[in-house]
This record gives C-alpha cells, structure tokens and sequence, in this order.
C-alpha cells in the first residue's frame, strides 16, 4: 500500500516546529507502524536529509519508549496496544497519516517526535516505592496477600510509563500514571506505612511538574496501551481524602 | 594478564560466608567519601546503584534510555528462579547449582554458580517486600512454575512480565535514592569510553544524547551493567538500543573478554516476516508447558495445519527426548527445530518456522485457563502475524537472546582491569556456554543487590586511590579520542546507511557464526568482516550533525564497535574445537546430533586481551575445575 505521512518535524526545543509531507511506497501489511517510518527514515538519509527523530527501544509493547500521536489518537487508532505493536495492517492504501508528539506542558519537545518524560520519574521519586534496604526483607511467604487483591494490585502495576495517558487528557493530567503506581503499592500489605504519606507527596509532586487536573474525563483509560482503568483514580482520590483524616 | 579467579579456599558451601567475613569493610563514616559510576540500569545496575546509595556510596548511574525504567530487562517474560523449594518438590540450593553448572554444558565456575543459588532465596523476599506482584495462589502464597528444563516448580513469574515487575521495584528503590540525594542519574546519556589511570579505573566519558554534549566523569569505582550483545546479529530478540560499546571500549582499555562465542539462541520466536523487519519479538519459553511443537513429516507439505493428521505430525522434541519432551534446554530445541527446517519441513508463508501447537492444552484445560497462563503473549502474537493462536497452532523460530559471554571477572565481579567492575549480563560469569530459562534475572539481581556491594567496599577499603579530577590528562586524551570518532563518522559522508550495513553484519554473524558453525565458515566470516568494517568507514552516511539529539550517529557509534567485537568473536569461536551448550560446533558431534565437548582441551575459559588495532588478540586460559558437579554428558533423553 501506498500512504502520505504529515509528520512534525521540530529541530529542537526552541524551534516552532511545523508538518512535513512524506509519501510512504509500498508498505507491507506486516511491517510495524515503527518498521515504516524506518523505511522512510531510510529513504531520507540516503537522500541527505534529517531523519524523523523518534523514541524506541524493545519494540514489543512493555519498556514504554515510544509513543507518538497518530492521526489524533496516542499510539494510533488500535485498541491497547502501543505504536511498536501496532501494524500496517490497521491502515488501507491510500491513508493520509497524522503524526505528532505527546503535547504537554509537562513534556517539552527534544526533537521532532520525542520529548523528554522525565517528570515522570519525579513523580515516582516524590513517593512511589515501598521503603525497603536491601536484605532486611523477611521471607517471602511470610506476608500472604490473598489472591484476588494481588491481581488488582497486578493490573495496576501494569503502567509502562509511556505518557499516553498524559497525551489524551484534555488537562494533560498525569492522574491515571500516578493512581496506576498509588494503588499498586496502596492494596498490599507492604505498601501501608507509607500509603497516605505516599499520595500525598505524588500528587504534590504532579501539580509542581505542569500536570493538569483531572476532570474524569476518561481519555487516558481510552488511550492505555495497558488498558489501566480509571477506577484507580477513584482509588487514588479516596486515598487522598482518607490522607486529610490520617496525616497531620 | 592475572587471571586469578579470587575464588576463596574451603568447602563450596562456606565460600561466600567465609569472604564475606574476611573482605575489608569501610567505615560507614568513610562511605560517602567514595563516589562510584554505575552504567547500565537494568537489574543488575539498578539493583547496585540503589543498594550501594543505601550503603551511604555517592553514586552516578548513566543509562541512555529517557528513564531508568526502560533498561532491557524490563522485556524478560518468564520468570526468575529460586531454590525455595515452596513446591516440596526436591529442590535445594544444590539442585540449582547442579542444573546450572550443567545445563551451561560445563563452562562455568562452580564457586560462582553455587553462591548464586545460595542467594536466589534472598532475591525473592526482596522483591515481594518492595511489592513485586508475583503470581500467587488462593491461599495468598506465592505460586511457582516449572520453566526451561527444569524439573522441578521452582519459577517465581509475573503473568508474561517478570522483568517489568522485578525492574520497577529495583527501578523503584533507584529513585528514592535519587530523591534522597545518594544517586545522581544520567538518563538520555551514553557511555563511549573508559578512563583508567595508572592502572585502576577512575571514570568514563559520556555523551548527552540530547545536547551531543561530551563529558568525563570522575570516580573511584566503575561497575558497567550494560548488557548483552545479541544485537551484533542485527535481527534479535534485544531491545534496538542494546549495544556491545561499553564492554568493548573496557576491552580495549584493558579488560579481557570471556568466551564471546558463547551466544543463545532462544527457540521460541516469531519467525521474520520480511526485510524490513527490525527487530524479532520473543514468545515466552513458558508456552513450551502447554504447547507442543511439531513439523509435518513429509518435506514441503503446505496444508494448513489443521488439515494435517496426527500420523503426519513429527512432535520431534518429543520423540528424541522421551523425558524432557517440549521442555528440552534452549540450545538444543533451537538446534533441533533449525534442523527440521533446513530439512524442508519448515511451516509458514515462508516455510521459516515450527509449529508450537496449543490444541491439546485446550482441550484438556479449557481457553479460559490457557488464556490465563498465557493470554498477554496469545495477544502479542495476534498483533504480529494476524493469527489467532486459539485457533491455529502459532509459529516460532529460535533468535538470537542473550549473550553468555561478557567481560571476564573474578570471583569479586571485577575485571582485569582493578577497579572496574562487570555485573549481570554483560560479564562472562554464572552460565556457561548455555543459560537455563528465568536465570538471567537471578543473576542481575544476585550482582546487583547482593555481590556487587560487599565486593566493591572490599576494592576501596583496601585500594590506595589518589585524589583526581576532570582536569587530569587522561580525561582530556579520551574525550579528544571520543570527539575524534564522531567526527569520523559524520564526515565519512558516503552511499549507504548505518542500517544497511548492520544488516549485513548480522546477515554474515548469523549465517556464518549463529546456531551452528564450522571451521570453513568462520574463516570466510573473518576474512568478509574487515572487508565490510573498511567499507563502512569509507561508505557510511551518518545524518545530521553532533551537537544536538542524532539517532544516526549513536547507532553509527554501535554498529562500528559490532563490527571490531564481531571480529573477535569467530576467532573465539574457531578456536574453540568443541561443541559445548550454545556453540555448536558441526565437526564436533555425535552420530546423533549432540554436541559433542573436549574436557581434556577445552574445559577453561576463553579470555581474550587487546593488544592493538592491527594485532591478533591474545587467548588467556582460566582451567576451571569442577569438584562438585561430575563431569558427564548432558542427556536429556
């Protein structure tokens, strides 16, 4: 198939950025959505050009690299998967695509289609871990967690950390990221000395970043690669009311 | 070269408390004293830089990934193993030391492997305590799974996503030492060279992949975790970032490299659909529990499968290995399904694969159990090929995985050169010539959270190390020599793209020194890599310029470092006139096919020493004795 790709093209962090025009040629169904724009890429180099800039790394859907918005939707048009998963196959012949950066405050643009999501490794930083040294754990088995709650904590640990949620959200809030960790670590056991001291800090933590709020507006569960659920927002948000009782 | 294995004197159980005891502490006034460079932040890097900022160390960790989060590791699927014995079923720290030392086909150091079963226990009570959501059972107990050839339940997972789950805790534990000032990370950042100063290393020289920035950096300790280089055969199952540079520039700084053609082959992935294709996606090890592999009997028979008859099923695993079935190791199921293929019955579009057949665990368990156990991966293949594997059996073909040998240590983890430390994938240590399934992680965790910092505060308790800074010479040599490179590179200005020559190199790596060679085939592959490596210095055309984000230049920078190491690694490889685990050598095997070792020529560890851009590598030996584990053939009949 053949297909025309308008891509943002942003030479650095100052630059105005602006969408260039590119023909792909005979795309196989097969290929990933990131195998053509290495085919382009290609094409680009040799013909002394600046290849499109864009983030990957394992290519199979979990270490969360890369992510671009595709004809308006982060990670493009399929359902819970992530742009390295998603295959020319989900296009026809002739298909005009729209390719752009995560848009948010808190991401500032690097270059063309990357853009550094270092905020949320702040965010986690600001509380979402279970303090624990090295070798002063006791035996696994000793703290049992019943099975229907480790699956839960489970779905919420899922999160890749790619930004997507960040990307839909008309706030371009990082709630679903921050509730996926909060509630993770909030349903088990280990994860209660520091649960409310936890939300309070990462929700501080987000708003500090640019984060915006969040209006229940629902995007981010509609654009998860992970298909993490906003009623961990619920669950955040209760923690953080249950945090104003309990914390000084 | 001192190749001294420092492994202590004593019963094989009382090594590692006996060292522990007799290593040097540092007073933990004169920790923060000490600042150390970590470079990698997968399991093994995280896992240090968090437990040594504990210990009160300064630390630097670099990764060159935007986050700590998205080392490699975090793409393991499987598990991690642990001699708990949760299951009852026999296991012991023996056991795994016994299934390890010989599932590496007899290539590794006893001392080492034992002291990594004893530690496996450890490894999962830190992680569930950090809230790693191992699977666990209705009565709230953590679950276990047999994996790999093993033959006893002694796996921990994490439905398809242990490494995720293990590296956001150690990734977890890394960022609340950077909030608590002990860590300094350097994402988005590069490591390309190694400064070592009057013998000992004392810094790196890295490159800020956002600005093209070049800095050194200073410390008293460098300890590189930077992975494996399956990558040297372009199509693998390794992230696209995976890189030999930074083991590579420590080799020709001074460290020796052990075994390099000590490489996996993993036999369960999605065969290549085309020539674009970038990189080949893994279907977890664990599918072997329930699927069955087969090829039709007659050669070119294209029916769909199921229009095939049981009577014209070849289940080959099963039929030539009665005991172990479908869960035969890693090197020969990969061996054994290349071989039907070459034999022409090869299923698929492009008759590159073998069937892994789910039907009958289907119909025994039912779809829902199946989906639970395997769901993830069922989807993540749909998404590839447009299959269903619900419906129709999936196909796999074994790929490049993970790399055995790496930087040669000793006992302590350190390398040749003092100072500089190797852990998880990227030294040579725990696996042999072949690793067993879910014992990657073990030993990046082992290194990371356990080894590595008891031996590292041994180095600087009793270490004479001089006061240094950026301003030393050797700091401005390397970084000229690095900046020097890059210059290279993009002034080369030629015809053809960092790609295309990667392609090549991997096509002539893995036809020529991949899942079997021979003697014939390495020689070509020796005398066609410098031809190909000067090529690419004359015809590369690198994009771009250095001072600001350059994807071209930095795979430019990996591909020419592939290209020295690919080098080395035939020679290894031809040298080496035996078959053992992942190298398989053709001349050397058994009327039935299996690989066929020399104890009495071969039993050492290739560790190989730079000597010069235009001299042959030097070969070191480490004889290695084995005491405990008996010497014998490994039978999986």
């Amino acid at each position: 198939m053949n297909l025309t790709l308008h891509v943002w093209r942003q030479a650095g962090p100052d630059d105005k950025g602006r969408f260039e025009r590119y023909e792909a040629r005979d795309v196989s169904p097969h290929m990933s959505f990131l195998e053509m724009l290495d085919v382009v890429n290609e094409t680009l180099i040799v013909e002394g050009g600046e290849p499109i800039a864009f983030e990957h790394d394992c290519r199979e859907g979990i270490c969360g690299a890369c992510g671009m918005v595709i004809n308006g939707s982060p990670h493009g048009p399929k359902k819970a998967v992530t742009t390295c998963q998603l295959h020319m196959r989900s296009f026809d012949d002739g298909d005009e695509i729209w390719i752009e950066p995560w848009r948010a405050k808190a991401f500032p643009i690097r270059k063309d289609l990357v853009v550094d999501r270092s905020a949320l490794d702040r965010v986690i930083q600001a509380g979402g871990y279970i303090s624990v040294r090295t070798g002063s754990a006791p035996d696994a088995n000793a703290i049992p967690i019943p099975k229907e709650k480790a699956d839960v904590a489970f779905d919420a640990a899922t999160c890749i950390g790619c930004g997507a949620c960040v990307a839909a959200c008309p706030n371009a809030s990082a709630m679903l990221f921050a509730a996926a960790k909060v509630t993770h670590l909030g349903l088990l056991p280990q994860g209660q000395p520091e649960r409310y001291e936890r939300v309070v800090r990462m929700v501080a933590r987000m708003d500090a970043e640019g984060f915006g709020y969040c209006s229940n507006h629902g995007a981010c569960q509609t654009a998860c690669p992970k298909e993490i659920s906003t009623d961990f927002i619920a669950q955040l948000n209760r923690d953080v009311l249950k945090a104003s009782l309990v914390l000084d | 070269m001192n190749l001294d294995s420092e492994v202590p004197a004593g019963a094989i159980e009382d090594k590692w408390d006996k060292h522990r005891f007799e290593m040097k502490l540092v007073n933990p006034a004169n920790k923060r004293k000490f600042n150390i460079i970590v470079v990698g932040s997968g399991l093994a890097g995280a896992a240090a830089s968090a437990t040594l900022a504990e210990l009160g160390y300064n630390i630097q960790c670099f990764c060159f990934q935007d986050s700590a989060r998205r080392a490699h590791s975090i793409a393991a699927q499987g598990g991690i193993n642990a001699s708990k014995n949760y299951q009852n079923d026999g296991d012991s720290t023996f056991r795994l030391f016994y299934d390890t030392v010989k599932g590496g086909d007899f290539r590794s150091r006893e001392a080492n492997v034992y002291r990594l079963a004893q530690i496996s226990v450890n490894i999962i009570d830190q992680c569930v305590a950090q809230g790693v959501p191992f699977a666990r059972e209705y009565g709230g107990l953590l679950a276990n799974r047999s994996f790999g050839g093993a033959q006893v339940s002694r796996t921990f997972y994490a439905r398809g996503q242990t490494g995720q789950q293990l590296l956001l805790g150690a990734y977890q534990a890394l960022q609340r030492q950077v909030a608590a000032g002990k860590v300094r990370m350097h994402e988005f950042t590069e490591m390309l060279d190694i400064v070592v100063i009057d013998g000992q290393a004392r810094g790196i020289v890295a490159r800020d992949l956002a600005t093209g920035k070049i800095y050194a950096h200073v410390a008293d300790a460098v300890v590189l975790a930077t992975g494996g280089y399956s990558n040297i055969y372009y199509l693998s199952t390794n992230a696209k970032g995976c890189n030999v540079t930074a083991t590579w520039r420590a080799h020709k700084r001074g460290a020796a490299f052990g075994n390099p053609c000590f490489t996996q082959i993993h036999p369960t992935c999605i065969p290549q659909s085309g020539d674009y294709q970038s990189k080949l996606t893994l279907m977890s090890e664990s599918l072997r529990n329930d699927g069955r592999i087969w090829v039709p009997t007659k050669t070119g028979d294209t029916r769909q499968p199921g229009k095939i008859p049981p009577g014209e099923r070849d289940y080959y695993l099963e039929r030539l290995y009665p005991s172990f079935g479908n869960l035969t190791p890693r090197d020969v199921a990969s061996r054994r399904a290349k071989e039907a293929v070459d034999d022409g019955r090869g299923v698929g579009p492009t008759a590159n694969g073998v069937y892994l057949d789910f039907r009958d665990a289907i119909r025994r368990l039912g779809a829902d159990t199946i989906a639970e156990r395997y769901g993830n991966l069922f989807d993540m293949y749909e998404q590839i090929t447009g299959e269903s594997p619900y419906e129709v059996p999936m196909r796999i073909y074994p790929a490049p995985h993970y790399t055995m040998g790496g930087l040669w240590v000793d006992y302590n983890l350190m390398s040749t050169i003092p100072g500089l430390f190797v852990i998880g994938e990227a030294n040579f240590s725990d696996h042999g010539a072949n690793r067993l399934g879910a014992s990657a992680l073990m030993q990046g965790l082992a290194d990371g959270y356990f080894i590595l910092p008891y031996t590292i505060g041994d180095y600087l308790a009793q270490t004479k190390l001089g006061p240094l800074t950026a301003d030393h010479a050797a700091f401005a040599e390397i970084e000229s020599d690095v900046s020097d490179r890059i210059n290279r590179l993009l002034s080369a200005n030629g015809t053809r793209t960092v790609d295309s020559f990667h392609r090549e190199l991997g096509r002539v790596m893995w036809d020529l020194c991949g899942m079997s060679r021979n003697a014939t085939g390495l020689k070509e592959a020796l005398r066609r890599i410098p031809e190909l490596r000067q090529e690419f210095w004359n015809d590369v055309k690198v994009a771009g310029q250095g001072d600001d984000l350059n994807q071209s230049l930095e795979k430019a920078g990996r591909v020419a470092d592939f290209f020295e190491f690919a080098e080395l690694t035939c020679r290894d490889a031809l040298h080496r006139d035996e078959s053992c685990g992942g190298h398989f050598r053709e001349e050397y095997q058994t009327d039935e096919g299996e690989a066929k070792r020399d104890d009495e020529a071969f039993a050492y560890v290739a560790a190989w020493e730079y000597t010069g851009p235009d001299s042959e590598p030097r070969l070191h030996k480490e004889f290695l004795e084995f005491e405990y584990v008996e010497l014998t053939r490994r039978s999986y009949k």
